[in-house]
């Protein structure tokens, strides 16, 4: 086994993980504190990458380009909350998933009116479009170790906003007994336009950062909110640990079991039928173990305390 | 003559987060007894309910009924050996009519419902004893009305109807008569005085009224524990009840 | 017994799409049978999903999953006919009982570990099992992978029923959705149907009842898996080309918003859901109007999005609530 080609696919699963987490973050607060099905998260993390694609054009620089994506993510969010999504919190998740897949429709041929079919590339920056040497003889692309970085960073500072600010105080209140900060007498409708922008902010940071490594394209969000959503089941809907887990779970096992599983397989099969098989059963892993999860806890692992439906 | 106990409730616990709501609880319930629980807000009254009915587990002690431990029984399967309840917030099916939703209720206990083919709505082995029922709550009129459309105190009245249909040995009735008029209550009370011939009954009720006029024995339940169980005459003149419950309310 | 004017127009409907292929060569142009016959598969798949959705409130999304199995077992038993000469696999009543027996089966496994689960969770977990049949597809270099296979040779039905003919197979897809519309009008008025719709009605009651609705919605979710797979065999059969796409989770919403668009609490919605949809795709990707060098027809979808929103929103019960003697409420 190639031990350095083990340490650079766990980096990448990592990198994928916290990619992964930034979504699930934003996508799992909304389910537990608005017990909301959005499914145009997607299109969020899409529309990251275009604006990202395009302030780096106007300004000629990624970094001051991601800086002017953040809050027009932000702002996208809470405009698609204010306009579409608030009068579907009261109804049923029928209703919430009809209606969010109605806007993906809109988001991808919106952005096919707007940047054209053919996909955009978003330079990078000399200092991030090199290579670094992590442990001697093992180079490793500086902005996937950047977005590492990033996601670390990202990941500790909710985890602070959620458990020590007022905001997140009111976060897991919503989470696990939604009736009660109506009681407490907020104004629930902010505090969800809030959480709504906030979830979008992340989803367009993560889109921005995916579009230079993967690439941005109309129904980029779609693959990889899929994904999302099987990170937030098997962590648990309202939990931002449960989401951490599962996407770093999720990330590595997705990635290093792409890469090792044929010489896996083929030390227990035949190898022809090893090099058929890996590609499929690869790709099937994660929801294998989604199914696994589930059918032990079918609450996921970490369910918010008082979710009992 | 000692009449045989139908339930026998053992040293029953429940916890909510460290809290307890069911606390080393013990009761009988008598056959043919109609056997009223009453208890401040809070006191465990409701949770002792789905405890009984496997709507939730129980941390510790046991229930017998009709000599039979519960301990491994689903809810569905106590509604199947004679455990019927009526629920204290009305849960009915609200877009069937009154009659859907007693046939229902029968059907459950017709054998399984795994027929596929045969239409059921006319089917008399569902609506004859359907019907009866109806009638014995007042409800008959109402049989083809939607659910929905039914006054507060008809859904009551549909909800004993629907735990009748079950045919059950002991019926569990958790606040009947809760958010109804005056006159409402006054006619469910005859119902129940007529029901309390033919069912052995637990009733959870806050309307001390009804409470005395119908029981045969009152436990009175605070927090979790049975502090006293006798006749309605025993119970007025109890010093801990009059302490613990009727001498706040007096 | 007399006939209200919603079964008139239902029946009026039957009656046009029983004459379509006539009325289409009297016109000259064949291109609508093949249109209609491929919303009337889609009809039938979705008839069985809104036994799921409108009756037993299960919302499962990854229903095309099903259509995908049968219609798999279409193309791959065509392609071992083709390369392998193994002939039996192109007989049509083998590939028509293991496309339904495939699909009943996966749906089985899925339905067994998906339902143990609620609300959302669900609606996710059916969505990402379906997911991983399609990315399964996708993977199976054998079969096409994303490319997907090629049907030289349809069904063969041993001279009873020659599917190469179109009319013939028009009226094999016609014949089984007055079946499978008949077998929902029973299974919903039976004893099962009135489990399925109490289940979805308040479960709560249904326990303290005696029922436990687990296995009676695992049933209705087998069952609508196997009417499903048959879908896909028609599918197959009619399009001479099967690929993941079929499978891919958008499909199974597109699925959804024909029961929405029809509306969920009739028999005939889910007919009605697919007729507006395709109709609507065809409609708005034809308008003429152009604004700024740009046809609004090619961008149908940016009305068609915020039109589902609307629906959704304003007209919850879909085509269904414009026909007369509709219910009020949910």
């Amino acid at each position: 086994m190639n031990w350095l080609l083990l340490l650079e696919q766990i980096l990448n699963g990592f990198q994928l993980g916290l990619l992964l987490f930034l979504l699930a973050a934003g996508l799992t607060l909304v389910f537990g504190i608005m017990d909301m099905v959005n499914l145009a998260h997607g299109s969020l993390y899409m529309m990251g990458a275009y604006f990202c694609a395009t302030f780096t054009g106007w300004t000629g620089s990624f970094l001051l380009g991601a800086l002017l994506t953040l809050p027009a993510v932000f702002l996208l969010g809470i405009i698609v909350e204010v306009v579409a999504l608030r009068t579907l919190y009261a109804r049923d998740h029928l209703d919430q998933v009809m209606a969010t897949f109605g806007l993906i429709l809109f988001f991808n041929e919106a952005t096919r009116l707007i940047w054209g079919p053919i996909g955009l590339v978003i330079p990078l920056p000399d200092f991030l479009n090199q290579t670094v040497e992590i442990i001697p003889g093992a180079p490793y692309p500086a902005f996937r170790l950047a977005i590492i970085i990033v996601g670390f960073l990202i990941a500790g500072l909710l985890y602070l906003i959620v458990s020590r600010t007022k905001l997140g105080m009111l976060i897991r209140a919503g989470a696990s007994n939604r009736e009660m900060i109506g009681a407490l007498g907020i104004d629930i409708r902010l505090l969800f336009t809030l959480v709504f922008g906030l979830g979008a902010a992340l989803a367009g940071l993560a889109g921005l950062m995916a579009g230079p490594i993967l690439s941005v394209e109309i129904g980029m969000g779609e693959g990889i909110l899929i994904l999302t959503l099987v990170v937030i089941v098997i962590g648990g809907i309202g939990s931002i640990k449960g989401a951490f887990i599962a996407a770093i779970l999720i990330g590595l096992i997705d990635t290093v079991g792409r890469s090792f599983l044929p010489e896996i397989l083929d030390l227990i099969l035949p190898s022809q039928t090893a090099a058929t098989a890996a590609p499929a059963i690869s790709s099937m892993m994660i929801y294998l173990l989604m199914a696994l999860v589930l059918a032990i806890k079918p609450q996921g692992l970490f369910p918010p305390k008082g979710v009992g439906r | 003559m000692t009449t045989p106990d139908l339930l026998i409730v053992e040293n029953l616990v429940k916890r909510y987060d460290g809290l307890l709501a069911t606390d080393d609880l013990s009761l009988t319930v008598r056959q043919g007894e109609l056997h009223a629980i009453i208890g401040p807000n809070g006191a465990g009254k409701t949770t002792l309910i789905k405890q009984l009915t496997g709507e939730i587990r129980s941390d510790a002690g046991r229930v017998i009924f009709a000599g039979q431990n519960l301990k491994r029984v689903s809810e569905p399967g106590r509604s199947h050996i004679g455990l019927a309840r009526s629920f204290q917030i009305t849960s009915l099916f609200q877009n069937f009519t009154v009659l859907e939703n007693v046939c229902l209720a029968v059907q459950a206990h017709s054998g399984h419902s795994f027929r596929f083919w045969k239409k059921i709505n006319n089917d008399t082995n569902l609506t004859e004893p359907a019907l009866t029922i109806l009638q014995h709550m007042g409800l008959e009129q109402r049989a083809h009305t939607v659910t929905s459309s039914l006054s507060h105190g008809e859904q009551r009245q549909l909800e004993i109807a629907v735990a009748l249909a079950t045919k059950p040995k002991l019926l569990l009735l958790d606040e009947p008569m809760a958010g109804m008029s005056k006159e409402d209550s006054e006619t469910l009370i005859e119902h129940l005085l007529e029901l309390k011939n033919r069912y052995t009954i637990l009733l959870i009720e806050h309307d001390m009224d009804a409470v005395f006029s119908l029981a045969d024995r009152i436990s009175v339940l605070v927090y979790g524990r049975a502090i006293a169980t006798g006749t309605p005459d025993e119970i007025r003149n109890n010093e801990d009840v009059r302490q613990a419950y009727l001498g706040e309310e007096a | 017994m007399s006939l209200s004017s919603r079964q008139v127009i239902n029946a009026a409907l039957l009656v046009f799409l029983a004459a379509l292929p006539f009325l289409t060569d009297w016109v000259g142009d064949s291109f609508y049978t093949g249109l209609v016959a491929r919303i009337l598969i889609l009809a039938i798949a979705a008839l069985s999903l809104n036994l799921l959705i409108g009756y037993g409130g299960m919302v499962s999304f990854g229903h095309a999953a099903y259509i995908g199995i049968g219609a798999y077992v279409v193309g791959i038993g065509a392609f071992h006919a083709f390369e392998d000469g193994i002939d039996w696999m192109l007989n049509g009543y083998v590939q028509l009982v293991a496309a339904i027996l495939g699909s009943a089966v996966i749906a089985l496994i899925i339905g067994a570990i998906s339902l143990r689960t609620r609300g959302v969770y669900f609606i996710m977990i059916t969505m990402a099992f379906s997911q991983m049949l399609y990315f399964t597809a996708v993977g199976v270099e054998t079969y096409g992978a994303d490319d997907g296979l090629s049907i030289y040779s349809r069904s063969d039905m041993l001279g009873l029923i020659d599917l190469n003919e179109e009319k013939s197979l028009y009226y094999l897809i016609y014949v089984s959705l007055l079946i499978v519309l008949y077998l929902m009008h029973r299974l919903v008025g039976s004893a099962f149907g009135n489990v399925i719709r109490g289940s979805k009605s308040n479960e709560a009651r249904m326990r303290a009842i005696g029922f436990s609705p687990y296995k009676y919605r695992l049933t209705a979710f087998v069952i609508a898996g196997a009417i499903a797979g048959y879908a896909g065999f028609l599918m197959a059969n009619l399009n001479d080309f099967v690929s993941p796409d079929v499978m891919h989770w958008t499909r199974s919403g597109d699925l959804i918003i024909m029961i929405l668009l029809g509306g969920m609490a009739s028999l005939f919605g889910p007919l009605y859901g697919a007729l507006a949809f395709l109709m609507l795709e065809e409609l708005l990707s034809s308008i003429p109007l152009t604004v700024g060098g740009l046809r609004v027809g090619e961008y149908w979808q940016l009305l068609f999005g915020p039109l589902l929103i609307l629906v959704v929103l304003y007209a919850r019960n879909g085509v269904d609530s414009f026909l007369p003697g509709a219910r009020k409420g949910s």
